[in-house]
């Protein structure tokens, strides 16, 4: 099975190509049941090869599949080819899983729009895109598929294009992704010029070997850390993706929670031994600036009324624990909740989607309320991906945050307080939201009442197609924290599957005395999230206490807005700058030249003359001029 | 060799333009015809040229030598290897396209002449190995292209062509200095006697380093405007901007290259010493260009000059790729010459479909063409997908090779120069989303949406964009050889050897 790893690629190649040719005559659902069923196979393919790899021992679990030789120059080899090891896999294997979900809830969202092939089209090529990233057998494949996504980002974000705001937004997620791409190649081109190969295996070989250099081995992690921040939206660099909710909500669930925004986490892990190998100030920067990002984007999420934009920020400060993880170390941590987070974070996205739908397009939480009693299964679902976000055990996300705190706490003691701080402020901003949506007084009364006339406005439950991807993702967000749990060694299946690719640079870690105190840690987890979870029960379910939501705080810092203050102003000014100086003093000088000809010429013209025979004229003295030189003084004949 | 098949893909097109302007102005139908024909067979020439190239021979090929001017050592001299087979193929695969894709309006028969004429000129000047010969053909070109500007361009045509005229004429100046000077130079450096043969120079020559630097320099000006690279580069908007779109076409694709390729043929190949002598100025300007080209390109109102500004990017690329020598690095900007010459010459062509419809290339005139002509925005998404660099598509190929060779000899050009991959993401999806994106207005409620003959022009540059970026290999092992021949050639005059990475991968870590 292991052979046939290139499927996992191939299915959704081959849907995107039927889709392509063939879209509009499949119109509308069969356009969406094509591209779920490739997205599926491939998930079962996934299922294959994982099943193939248990059965080898440790060593034997990475397999490389060539397809063809892609750019061979000189010392320069890169190969299109796949390498199948428990980290890729495990990253397929939710990519296509949580995806097939989502495939088939589109089908549900986008009925009745005119582009619905055409958004089916765009998916299978994002998990094309996505599965080649994390399959990718060198930095340059998994490069393809780094472009590729931020490419389809780029097409479903702006999917309403006539929507100005969605242009913008996509624009704007691409050119603020293309920025850590520079860091992403300069770090290839370093990585190159201090090992000769660009295949993970070789560099982590060379790596593990420490035959890279300190100071390469920062520079190279350093510049795929930038790339990293582009691509899962870190300081500085998150801009991008609160805007990118302009998309259709399933992508915001697929691409902007659950994969493609894990993929800058996938890339550290994936390259942990070079991070390893560098200056230990390099992951203290990583955890630094992922923990920061953590309470920064959750104390945005705490003021915010719009559903979506409320999970985007979440969603960053998310990533940010993940990035936090990187930094100290825990790489299975990391990817452990990576996990969790795209099975909870795509339930609440897809939840908000079936709250989105059933209100008729409305996104304001001011004007929702009471919908548990309209919309039971959303809001059951949207209340298990509550729990396990908030840090409630035994829901997964309480054991993968967990396991990043207790780590962070050995290296970083100040950041694990920062870590603790964003999970009380988590759990109070998603309470926060479930009361505003699901319970309290139903604000959309009013509005009904107000349209009246127009029939149907009640909220209603989604149907179908819609629901069962939520059911399917509450479970797994209640159980998927069994594959890791801390008690002890056996019950951590998570980190010996994933031992050849995390375990160098995670054995060096060892056992901290906060592995021994890890049961206090999980009480203070549990106080933290539960006086979170309290504190926004009496402020907003109570209202004994009058909500604090500083405009500032709504306005996310005013980060946003500095930011394209910046490059309306200054930067938009220093571009005209260059045009200017383009027009006028370099081609100016051009003109000015040619005018100096021209008014000479008409001095001295005697018959007539047009201006061709002046400049030919100029030539043919310059022509002699230097010829003249090159005979007197530089002696030729 | 027996058929010179060099000599007869120049005569082909050379000689359909004399036909054409033979033929009768009331048959129009045969001076299609004809000009269709003598470009299909022009083609098929090249193609059966690059199926026949021993792939793995990095030398001169399908050569052939006639004397011409005995007395000064000019010949008829005709070769192809890696570096100009695929500019060779792409000139005459691009010119019926174009000529059968691009209507120019009026004065068909002339226009149809200048145009074989200017193919003829152009393969000419790729395939010569002699330096007179060479400077025939690369003074043969701008008299057409001059005329095609200037005779069926836009408002202001007579002041661009003008410009591109007496711009090229300054730097060719400097060529025919330079190359006079070169071959008697050489005789009392090496050579024995007058000889203008490029190949004859390159081996026996040793000038010494004053003499070449002077020389190089003479020819890297002439290039350096062809190219074009900063400062003197604002001859391009104009000239783009004015040209019909056929010549607009012909100008970025195959034209500019005229100067890459002339830096790497009497650049790198005939003065070696002189180009790494030159190289910290040239990679500077290169880099510079790849900036500049891009923040200006920004700010253009007309879709048109927009594009042209993106050129001076892309090639500012293939110039840091041709001296920074290294295996990779001028792969890539052999390569990239062509995938430019696809991606641009298919943008100019989509542009100019936009103006056919519109009448008008101002990005403030268009708007949410998507809506209405989603078929076409989708054409133009790919190109400019092509010419952003996404990988998986030809662009990033080239210019990702050009990099990491780059890289390895000019690593803080490298990093600055990367930055022109932010900067072409901004420029063309700004540009993108403001003609593309939003609600249609009134004027653009009623944009055709492509048609099939425009489609069957568009679709060979869509397949060579995907075929290129996906699977590049069989064109790589053309080009290979050639360049490790001429880094060789480079090590033998100056005794430069390109750096290698600091470690040789050990294979043996894979499962």
């Amino acid at each position: 099975m292991i052979t046939f790893v290139w499927l996992i690629p191939a299915l959704p190649l081959l849907g995107f190509l039927l889709i392509l040719l063939f879209g509009r005559k499949l119109g509308e659902p069969r356009a969406g049941y094509l591209a779920s069923s490739m997205c599926g196979a491939a998930f079962l393919v996934a299922v294959g090869v994982f099943i193939d790899l248990l059965s080898k021992g440790g060593d034997d679990r990475q397999h490389v599949v060539k397809v063809w030789t892609w750019l061979p120059v000189g010392s320069l080899h890169v190969d299109l080819a796949f390498l199948a090891d428990p980290l890729s896999i495990t990253m397929c294997l939710f990519v296509t899983g949580v995806g097939t979900l989502i495939h088939l809830y589109s089908i549900g969202y986008m009925h009745g729009d005119p582009n619905f092939s055409k958004f089916f089209l765009y998916l299978n090529l994002f998990i094309l895109s996505m599965v080649v990233l994390v399959l990718g057998e060198n930095l340059v494949v998994t490069f393809v598929g780094w472009e590729g996504v931020g490419t389809c980002s780029y097409l479903l974000v702006a999917f309403w294009h006539d929507r100005e705001f969605a242009a913008v937004a996509g624009k704007k997620a691409f050119v603020t992704n293309r920025v850590g791409d520079w860091g992403f190649m300069i770090a290839m081109f370093l990585a190159f010029q201090a090992t000769g190969t660009l295949s993970y295996l070789g560099i982590n070989h060379l790596a593990e070997s420490h035959s890279i250099v300190r100071s390469t081995a920062t520079g190279i992690a350093m510049m795929l850390f930038i790339g990293a921040c582009g691509k899962s939206a870190q300081l500085p660099l998150y801009i991008w993706l609160p805007d990118a909710m302009a998309g259709p909500t399933p992508v915001s669930a697929l691409i902007h929670a659950a994969t493609m925004v894990t993929a800058g986490v996938f890339l550290m892990v994936r390259m942990s031994p070079v991070l390893h190998e560098a200056y230990t100030w390099a992951p203290m920067i990583i955890a630094i600036v992922g923990a920061a990002t953590a309470l920064f984007a959750a104390t945005i999420a705490l003021a915010q009324n719009d559903i979506k934009r409320v999970l985007a920020y979440s969603t960053v400060s998310q990533l940010g624990y993940m990035f936090l993880a990187v930094g100290s170390g825990a790489y299975v941590a990391a990817i452990f909740h990576m996990i969790t987070h795209a099975f909870f974070k795509a339930l609440l996205f897809l939840g908000s989607g079936s709250v989105i739908h059933g209100m008729h397009d409305e996104q304001d939480m001011r004007k929702m309320g009471a919908l548990r009693k309209l919309m039971p299964i959303t809001a059951a679902t949207f209340i298990v991906g509550w729990l396990a976000i908030a840090g409630v055990p035994p829901f997964s996300g309480f054991w993968s945050k967990d396991e990043i705190l207790l780590y962070a706490l050995a290296k970083y003691p100040p950041l694990y307080v920062i870590g603790l701080i964003t999970a009380i402020l988590t759990a109070y901003y998603m309470t926060r939201q479930v009361i505003l949506v699901f319970y309290g007084k139903a604000k959309w009364e009013d509005a009904h009442e107000e349209h009246g006339a127009h029939g149907d406005m009640r909220p209603h439950e989604s149907p179908p197609l819609m629901v069962l991807p939520l059911v399917a993702l509450a479970g797994l967000a209640i159980i998927a924290g069994v594959i890791q749990l801390p008690f002890n060694h056996n019950t951590q299946f998570l980190e010996k599957w994933l031992a050849p690719a995390t375990e160098f640079a995670q054995r060096n870690i060892g056992h901290s005395w906060a592995d021994d105190n890890k049961y206090v840690l999980m009480a203070i987890a549990i106080v933290a999230s539960l006086a979170g979870i309290y504190v926004a029960v009496v402020v907003y379910g109570k209202h004994k206490v009058k909500a604090v939501e500083p405009e500032i705080l709504a306005e996310g810092w005013y980060y946003d807005q500095a930011v394209s203050a910046f490059m309306g102003g200054p930067g938009r000014a220093g571009f005209d700058g260059v045009a200017w100086a383009d027009s006028h003093i370099i081609d100016g000088a051009v003109n000015g030249a040619g005018e100096i000809v021209r008014e000479a010429a008409t001095g001295g013209r005697t018959v007539q003359s047009g201006n061709m025979r002046n400049y030919a004229a100029a030539l043919g003295v310059g022509v002699v001029v230097l010829l003249g030189w090159f005979v007197i003084v530089r002696g030729v004949v | 060799m027996d058929f010179p098949i060099l000599t007869a893909i120049i005569a082909t097109p050379a000689a359909g333009a004399v036909l054409v302007l033979l033929l009768s102005n009331r048959r129009p139908e045969w001076v299609r015809l004809i000009t269709l024909f003598t470009g299909v067979v022009t083609a098929g020439l090249t193609i059966w040229t690059l199926v026949a190239f021993k792939t793995s021979d990095g030398d001169f090929q399908f050569t052939s030598m006639h004397p011409w001017i005995s007395a000064w050592g000019i010949s008829w001299h005709l070769g192809i290897d890696g570096i100009s087979l695929f500019l060779v193929v792409l000139s005459a695969v691009l010119f019926p396209l174009v000529l059968a894709g691009v209507d120019p309006h009026h004065d068909h028969k002339r226009y149809y002449a200048w145009m074989l004429l200017l193919e003829a000129g152009l393969l000419g000047a790729f395939l010569s190995l002699d330096l007179f010969l060479f400077f025939v053909f690369f003074e043969i070109v701008l008299v057409p292209m001059y005329f095609l500007i200037g005779g069926w361009g836009y408002d202001n045509r007579v002041y661009a062509a003008t410009k591109f005229f007496v711009f090229t004429m300054f730097g060719s100046a400097f060529m025919l200095v330079a190359t006079i000077a070169t071959a008697f130079l050489a005789k009392s450096n090496g050579v024995g006697h007058v000889t203008f043969d490029l190949v004859e120079i390159s081996q026996k020559a040793n000038f010494a380093a004053g003499t070449g630097r002077w020389l190089f320099f003479a020819f890297a000006i002439a290039f350096a405007v062809k190219v074009p690279l900063f400062p003197l580069h604002t001859w391009l908007p104009d000239a783009h901007t004015q040209a019909p779109t056929g010549g607009s076409v012909i100008l970025a694709s195959v034209m500019l290259k005229l100067g890459t390729y002339g830096l790497l043929r009497f650049g790198v190949f005939l003065f070696p010493e002189a180009a790494r002598w030159g190289k910290p100025l040239l990679v500077t300007l290169a880099v510079i260009g790849i900036l500049w080209g891009a923040i200006a390109a920004t700010m253009q109102k007309d879709l048109k000059r927009l594009v042209a500004y993106s050129s001076v990017a892309h090639l500012g690329f293939i110039v840091l790729g041709v001296f920074a020598i290294t295996q990779q690095s001028i792969t890539g900007g052999v390569l990239q010459m062509i995938n430019h010459g696809v991606s641009t010459g298919a943008l100019f062509l989509l542009v100019g479909m936009i103006y056919e419809r519109r009448h008008t290339r101002e990005i403030a005139k268009l708007r949410g063409i998507q809506k209405v002509a989603p078929v076409f925005a989708a054409a133009f998404m790919i190109v400019m997908l092509s010419s952003i660099g996404v990988p998986g598509l030809n662009g990033f190929v080239g210019e990702y090779l050009i990099l990491i060779g780059s890289f390895l000899t000019t690593r803080w050009w490298v990093v600055a120069g990367t930055a022109g991959v932010i900067l072409a993401a901004l420029y063309l999806l700004w540009a993108y989303q403001r003609v593309f994106h939003g609600e249609p207005d009134e004027d653009n409620k009623s944009f055709a949406e492509l048609k099939w003959k425009e489609g069957a022009l568009l679709l060979p540059f869509i397949a060579a964009i995907v075929f290129c970026g996906v699977y590049p290999k069989p064109m790589l092992d053309r080009i290979e050889p050639s360049v490790n021949a001429l880094i060789e050639h480079v090590h033998d005059k100056t005794g430069y050897t390109p750096p290698e990475p600091v470690v040789v991968h050990v294979a043996g870590a894979t499962g």
